[in-house]
């Protein structure tokens, strides 16, 4: 395989591909809702009505208005068709040959579609996530031949470390920088390890990207591994996202039988080769060094940093460990060039970002957006505002963010101002909470959560997190006093001092940050015990 | 090994020749699965994967099976097949019930399906009922957080659900198996 032949079929897959192209969601939300015999039925219809020589129907990846689903979109007039059912499939069809539209017909311009900017999610909903040749088509893979043939690995990572790009995964810590670590350690084995293991709850862009997308992760893990010098790879993935698994076990077989995987890539004497790893279902396997254990086979407890992955990780060799959505931005910025990729977003976060805008909100899903939006934008005009009544806050990052209020709705969405207001940009989750929801119960939920997952290790996460949960149950059952109060301010300060890793460390943020902007609902259910044992005195 | 082989087979040879074979069939899944990844001790996890897919759960004799081929000490094997919450050490119902409680499915009622069905079975999250007919467990966000509240019925995800349409579906369960 040379750039000659990856053109080639290129070529042949655009000239193979029919005028008009039905595009029909079969990822996980819209599997769920039915979109595979929807999928069918628009199949039989383009047969039934005579028009298999212009029209196909293509099974796509994720179009993000996941609240709606199933979805169809008609390429290339770009109609959007929400909430099919199997019946409706003669209709859509009938439309392409002037019938009567139905009234299922969504607004593809809407702030929801029309205010993203799509790098990360480009080709999503607009290829077949299980044929390598429709994202050759789209440029795919030539990347990773610029990469190999045009640049050398310190090119790369300097172009990496220019772009801009941090990790996506929560942290936010600088790619280049870590890439660059990695590249300059000596060992003759090194590894590049995948993180797909999207625990917190409320985010799934991984899982889209890896369902919709297969290739766009193994071109970015290739580049990245011949960028660092490693040429094996692991994409360690959840065992509750079983499409995101097969999709990625086909990509990687396609991969190889063209020889864009494997050993010696476009011919060239760079080898690389992935391999899955499945979780089994444990938060901490999100944070690095319990993940490596976990790939090791090994309980998924993490180990004291330094030494960090970068110097010594899977089997004591330098590992470079990036997420999903950070390692599907590199195809784009070594194709397009680092200039480009920073001039998008603000001083000290680039690029773009994908949330889960879930909760209380009227469109539910994913969009990808450029950092520094303000976060109005995100939840009244894309997300469209509450159903009912007011919202009361936004939640970020997860079991390790914090909750935003209302109030604070104008703060642009990076990385710093999240962090400032105490909260953290985590992976992309944005649960919207509205007036109906009680804060103290939320923190007392993301507590009984990081309780269950605290593999143990640490004393401070370990019996702390209980301590904290007991405390705020007993505050949620109007049991406690204001001497509780103190006790859980305390405590919470101590398990962020004195845990291991991130999660006994961040497992406190949400009763700090509720406590920060909420703490009148935590004096509300305390002074009703007050009043309960007043009046039984 | 041996043992539970025979075990298995003497405590089933009432039932005749055909649980034999699918006993016999679990087994080879797994030695499949041992040999493909060349008995690496790293391979632990995707083993005890497939085990369980192949008995439904991990009983006493296949981790002990496992920790042998693999040439481990058996407490690793147990203690890694304790850590992950996927790993069952008991055998679960003829259905299974898996009820999301992410962020996303529990603002939007989670909580108050899984109380409904453990009103409705007598059981907690975790157990099985008594007729061994269904499984309630609940998960940590299944990436379906756009159609929240998600259940999982028998490893189908669905969408949008509330505590009549999940206990609709146990109930179909229910009269299926009568």
């Amino acid at each position: 395989m040379d750039l000659t032949e990856l053109l080639k079929i290129a070529n042949a897959e655009r000239n193979k591909q029919k005028s008009i192209r039905v595009h029909c969601c079969t990822s996980t939300g819209c599997q769920a809702a039915n979109s595979l015999s929807v999928k069918n039925n628009l199949a039989t219809a383009v047969k039934e009505s005579g028009l298999s020589d212009r029209v196909e129907v293509v099974g796509v990846g994720c179009m993000g208005f996941c609240g709606r689903g199933p979805l169809v979109q008609i390429d290339p007039e770009d109609t959007l068709y929400e909430e099919v059912t199997p019946e409706d499939a003669p209709s859509i069809i009938d439309a392409l040959n002037g019938g009567v539209v139905k009234p299922i017909q969504g607004d593809s311009q809407h702030p929801f579609f029309a205010r993203q900017m799509r790098i990360v999610r480009q080709n999503t909903g607009k290829v077949d996530p299980e044929s390598i040749e429709e994202y050759i088509a789209v440029g795919g893979y030539q990347s990773l031949y610029k990469a190999i043939y045009d640049l050398t690995p310190t090119e790369i990572v300097q172009e990496i470390s220019k772009s801009g790009l941090r990790g996506r995964g929560g942290g936010g810590y600088p790619t280049g920088l870590k890439w660059a670590t990695v590249a300059k350690m000596a060992g003759e084995q090194k590894y590049v390890i995948c993180n797909g293991d999207e625990g917190d709850p409320g985010a799934f862009m991984d899982r889209s990207v890896l369902e919709s997308d297969p290739h766009l992760v193994l071109e970015g893990m290739a580049i990245a591994g011949y960028a660092v010098g490693a040429n094996h790879g692991y994409i360690y993935v959840r065992a509750e996202y079983p499409l995101a698994i097969q999709r990625l076990q086909k990509a990687i077989q396609q991969a190889k039988r063209y020889g864009i995987l494997g050993s010696q890539i476009f011919e060239s004497p760079f080898d690389f080769k992935i391999d899955i790893r499945i979780g089994a279902g444990a938060f901490v396997c999100g944070e690095e060094t319990a993940l490596i254990q976990s790939i090791e086979g090994k309980r998924g407890n993490p180990v004291p940093r330094p030494p960090y992955p970068a110097e010594s990780g899977l089997w004591k060799w330098p590992t470079l460990i990036n997420n999903v959505e950070t390692l599907a931005n590199i195809a784009a910025i070594i194709r397009e060039g680092a200039d480009w990729y920073s001039s998008i977003g603000t001083e000290n976060s680039k690029g773009t970002k994908i949330f889960a805008l879930t909760g209380k909100i009227r469109n539910n899903g994913l969009i990808e957006v450029p950092m520094g939006i303000s976060l109005r934008e995100i939840v009244e005009e894309m997300g469209g505002g509450v159903p009912e009544g007011e919202i009361k806050a936004v939640q970020t990052g997860g079991p390790s963010g914090g909750c935003i209020p209302a109030s604070m709705l104008d703060i642009p969405v990076d990385y710093d101002s999240l962090s400032k207001i105490g909260s953290m940009m985590g992976s992309g989750g944005m649960v919207v909470m509205d007036r109906a929801t009680s804060m103290v119960e939320v923190a007392q939920f993301y507590m009984e959560f990081c309780r269950e997952e605290s593999c143990g290790k640490c004393v401070p996460c370990r019996a702390g997190t209980v301590q904290l949960d007991a405390l705020l149950t007993k505050i949620v059952n109007k049991k406690a006093t204001m001497d509780d109060l103190t006790k859980l301010e305390a405590l919470c300060q101590m398990v962020k001092d004195t845990s291991l890793c991130g999660l006994g460390i961040t497992a406190p943020n949400p009763v700090l940050s509720t406590l920060r902007y909420f703490k009148e609902e935590y004096l509300e259910l305390i002074q009703a015990n007050n009043l309960d044992v007043s009046l039984t005195s | 090994m041996q043992s539970i082989l025979t075990e298995t087979k003497t405590s089933r040879s009432q039932t005749g020749n055909s649980k034999k074979n699918t006993v016999d069939r679990r087994l080879k899944a797994l030695n499949i699965a041992i040999k493909r990844n060349q008995y690496h001790q790293d391979a632990l996890i995707e083993i005890l994967h497939k085990a369980q897919e192949s008995y439904g759960y991990l009983e006493p004799e296949i981790l002990e099976y496992i920790a042998r081929q693999l040439k481990l000490p058996l407490s690793r094997v147990y203690g890694v097949a304790t850590f992950y919450h996927l790993f069952s050490l008991k055998p679960s119902g003829v259905h299974s019930c898996v009820v999301c409680l992410g962020t996303a499915c529990y603002v939007k009622g989670g909580g108050k399906i899984t109380s409904a069905i453990e009103e409705k079975l007598g059981i907690h999250a975790g157990e099985t009922t008594s007729d061994n007919q269904v499984s309630l467990m609940t998960a940590r966000c299944i990436g379906a957080c756009g159609i929240a509240p998600a259940v999982v019925f028998d490893g189908n995800v669905t969408g949008k659900q509330d505590p009549e349409t999940v206990l609709q579906q146990i109930k179909a369960w229910q009269s299926e198996a009568e």
